[in-house]
């Protein structure tokens, strides 16, 4: 339409300053709770750990799959705005660090680490090769470190078109992508497996990793999504930018939560028929005590309620609602992981409290700590990038 | 101008925002009665020409849940009421097998629906004409062209304003559209002789491939793999065996696990003498007794064991079962009668379980008792 900027006009601007507020208060609080609760009770508190790590590298990995996606399939709707995912994907970095918590009590998470146990029986002994501390270690280092690898060499060739404006670079992201791809796919599975299957390490589905990686996709395509409407409201982001762009986010959330819905009940829909002792237990435990009523209220608040939310098409494109459904998504990943990691702790149910509060703040806290250190580095927009008009012309 | 009646006037663009902002110019002229044509769902056109809602998604949506109830009920009522049927030892009401089949007969009715109520409400079916169809402007814009037809019966309509409304807008090919013959002509004939026939054909066509494919075509090769397999089954000819039965008898002597086999073969005196009732009387062993009784007793005997066939003389009528003698008979003596057999009556060994004939025995030892009471009945 007539309004699109033909030539982009681009200029820098500090992050709102609540935002940035809100982000250092909800770290620095949630850090002071996260070294409170490692001396109050360091197994819960590790236990949190774990959900700490999955939730913040969903975020990261799923921002950088997010990035990847657009230079594989071409997209240019979404260019305006891959820079938010780009400044989420910068989480990577610290990944290695907020691993240690859950790390270094590892002992007391992972019943496979227990070399006496693991003697005495028989399918943990048959798992030792691959559940070992060392190999273990290894695997998460490896995985960790493809991932940064690939988060730093694809953003460098993005910033590096701010100035350049090299056409070449997206040629060279488009390859670097193709390369991740399989790497991402097999890295994923295995990191859910190792950091959330093995806590039950009996237990095992084929699924597990394409529904880790289901939440992992849509709590990041939230994160962007309510990061893009909101500043995008405050105008960080072209005149064009209305309610095409915004159903596109819709769109891919809604699709994702369904992707999600799925995934969750094919696995469980394969385990309840085949009926095997050795795969019923991680549904029977997470239907014990009052671990029922979270099982149910997972299909509600990871499925129904944000499926009738996003349903209807307006709903799609309006910014009032894709914040909420997105904030809210965000909430349900959490919840899905907790209810993935926590029932190992306690079997019977439990009742989240202030140390799961802490790292959920320190989460909180941490992406939007790291997304302003890069908003204030770099241009949000990638005004180098060859689509980037078509981009912000973009109709549907 | 001819004599012909105009239906509207239309012209052709050449990009999607070029018809969106001639759709929103249009609109805002306080036209009413234009449309669009474009090769594809052009996003944003709704609210260009300030489309209300579509109702359609309504109907999709009413159709589909009720779609996925009627799964729910029919899958429910086969499967736990009406034949209940233990299924790879789920439930008889197993609702996550039930789901995925309520998610596809969702999708189905809804799309169904969606796709009749269309034909049949927006298209007033059977009519099939239009006056745009076959003009030169519907073959631009099913191909690359967006278009806009203002129609002549819109109370704002006026030829040159239109027109020159058309040019200022940057509209190529500005055409007049006319009504053709068979368009003014037509009225729609539902019950059109030649469209219920077709409609009945179709039908009897339809239900004959259906009817051939399910009950002939799958029995014949090589469509019937899963009818003839090579495995003996029951009833079936074999020709492995000497006298060709598929169905074998076990060899002689063979003792079933758990089941001595009879001991008083033949010998009706020693089971009277012998054997002894193992069940009590009991209410349920009682009804028991009586099930199997006027099921497999009382067509020869009479539910009340009276004799009183209800074989009308195809077969010889049984002596009462109230005589003195079978009275006087120990428990044993008339389980060996049912185990075995009597004169013209046959064993009853295959039909009634051990368990099953005791209970027939109680059985009659009541009705015995209904007749002859004992003293000590009566107090
Ligand atoms: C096909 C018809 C038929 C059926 C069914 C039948 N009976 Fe008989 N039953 C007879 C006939 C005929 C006799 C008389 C046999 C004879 O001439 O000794 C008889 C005799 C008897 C006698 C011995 C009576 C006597 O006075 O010698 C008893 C006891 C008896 N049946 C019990 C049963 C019981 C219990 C059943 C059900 C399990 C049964 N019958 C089913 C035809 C039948």
């Amino acid at each position: 339409m007539s309004d699109s900027p033909d030539v982009i006009n681009y200029t820098k601007k500090e992050l709102p300053s609540n935002f940035v507020k809100f982000g250092y208060a909800a770290f620095v609080a949630g850090l002071v709770l996260v070294i409170l609760s490692l001396f109050v009770d360091n197994v819960r508190s590790a236990f949190s750990g774990v959900m700490l790590l999955m939730f913040v590298a969903s975020i990261g990995v799923g921002s950088l799959f997010w990035i990847v996606a657009e230079y594989l399939s071409g997209a240019v709707w979404s260019t305006p705005f891959r820079r938010v995912a780009e400044f989420l994907g910068a989480v990577l970095f610290v990944l290695p660090v907020i691993a240690l918590p859950a790390y270094f009590n590892m002992h007391d998470i992972f019943h496979w680490t227990h070399q006496e146990v693991v003697k005495s029986d028989h399918y943990l002994s048959a798992k030792a090769p691959y559940l070992n501390v060392p190999f273990f270690t290894i695997r998460s280092i490896v995985f960790i470190g493809i991932w940064v690898l690939f988060y730093y060499l694809i953003t460098k060739n993005s910033r590096l078109q701010d100035s350049t404006k090299d056409q070449n670079l997206t040629r060279k992201n488009i390859k670097l992508s193709a390369v991740f791809v399989p790497l991402f796919a097999l890295s994923i599975t295995f990191f859910a497996i190792d950091w959330l299957m093995s806590l039950e390490p009996h237990w095992f589905s084929t699924i597990f990793g394409v529904y880790y990686f289901a939440g992992t996709v849509l709590a990041a395509m939230a994160a962007i999504t309510y990061i893009v409407v909101t500043l995008s409201e405050k105008g960080y982001f072209f005149e064009g930018v209305k309610a095409d762009h915004y159903y596109s986010f819709g769109a891919l959330l809604f699709g994702f939560v369904n992707f999600w819905a799925y995934i969750a009940f094919s696995q469980f829909l394969l385990i309840w028929y085949a009926n095997l002792p050795e795969e019923t237990i991680w549904y029977l435990q997470r239907w014990e005590g009052y671990w029922m009523y979270f099982s149910i209220a997972l299909i509600f608040i990871h499925f129904i309620i944000p499926y009738f939310g996003l349903l209807a098409q307006p709903s799609k494109m309006s910014p009032k609602r894709l914040k909420f459904m997105s904030l809210w998504i965000l909430f349900a990943h959490f919840f899905d992981i907790m209810w993935m990691t926590m029932p190992t702790y306690q079997e019977f149910g439990y009742i989240p409290g202030w140390i799961e509060l802490g790292y959920a703040l320190f989460a909180i806290g941490l992406i939007l700590v790291v997304f302003n250190w890069k908003a204030s580095k770099e241009n949000l927009v990638p005004v180098g990038d060859p689509k980037l008009k078509r981009g912000i012309n973009f109709r549907l | 101008m001819s004599d012909k009646i105009l239906y509207s006037l239309t012209g052709l663009f050449d990009t999607p925002d070029e018809i969106i902002a001639a759709a929103e110019k249009v609109q805002s002229e306080g036209y009413t009665k234009y449309d669009v044509n474009t090769p594809y769902p052009v996003h944003g056109m709704d609210s260009a020409m300030k489309l209300p809602m579509s109702r359609l998604p309504y109907v999709a949506m009413v159709v589909g849940i009720t779609g996925m109830f009627l799964a729910l009920f029919f899958m429910w009522w086969t499967n736990s009421v009406d034949y209940p049927l233990v299924i790879g030892g789920k439930p008889y009401f197993a609702f996550p097998a039930y789901v995925p089949i309520m998610f596809e007969v969702t999708v189905l009715s809804a799309s169904i629906a969606t796709v009749v109520t269309m034909i049949a409400i927006v298209f007033k079916f059977p009519n099939n004409s239009h006056p745009l169809m076959d003009t030169e402007y519907m073959k631009n814009v099913s191909v690359d062209k967006y278009g806009i037809s203002i129609a002549a019966d819109d109370p704002k309509f006026d030829f040159d304003k239109v027109k020159s409304l058309l040019e200022s807008l940057g509209a190529k090919n500005i055409t007049p559209i006319y009504y053709k013959e068979e368009d003014l002509n037509f009225k729609p004939k539902t019950f059109e002789p030649k469209f219920v026939i077709a409609m009945i054909v179709l039908f009897a066509a339809v239900s004959a491939v259906t009817y051939i494919t399910l009950n002939k075509l799958m029995y014949l090769p090589p469509f019937d793999w899963m009818m003839e397999q090579s495995k003996v089954i029951a009833q079936e000819r074999s020709d492995v065996f000497e006298d060709g039965r598929g169905m074998r008898t076990p060899v002689e002597g063979t003792v079933a696990r758990g089941f001595l086999p009879y001991k008083f073969k033949n010998n009706p005196e020693a089971a009277g003498k012998y054997l002894v009732n193992p069940l009590a009387a009991t209410e349920e062993n009682l009804s028991l007794g009586e099930k199997k009784f006027d099921i497999y007793c009382s067509p020869c005997h009479g539910y009340l064991a009276e004799g009183d066939s209800r074989l009308k003389g195809q077969f010889p009528s049984p002596p009462s079962l109230h005589s003195k003698k079978v009275r006087n008979w120990s428990d044993g003596r008339i389980y060996h009668v049912i185990t075995e057999g009597q004169n013209a009556m046959p064993s009853y060994a295959y039909q009634l379980s051990r368990k099953e004939r005791w209970a027939v025995v109680l059985y009659i030892r009541a009705l015995q008792r209904s007749l002859n009471a004992k003293e000590s009945d009566l107090q």
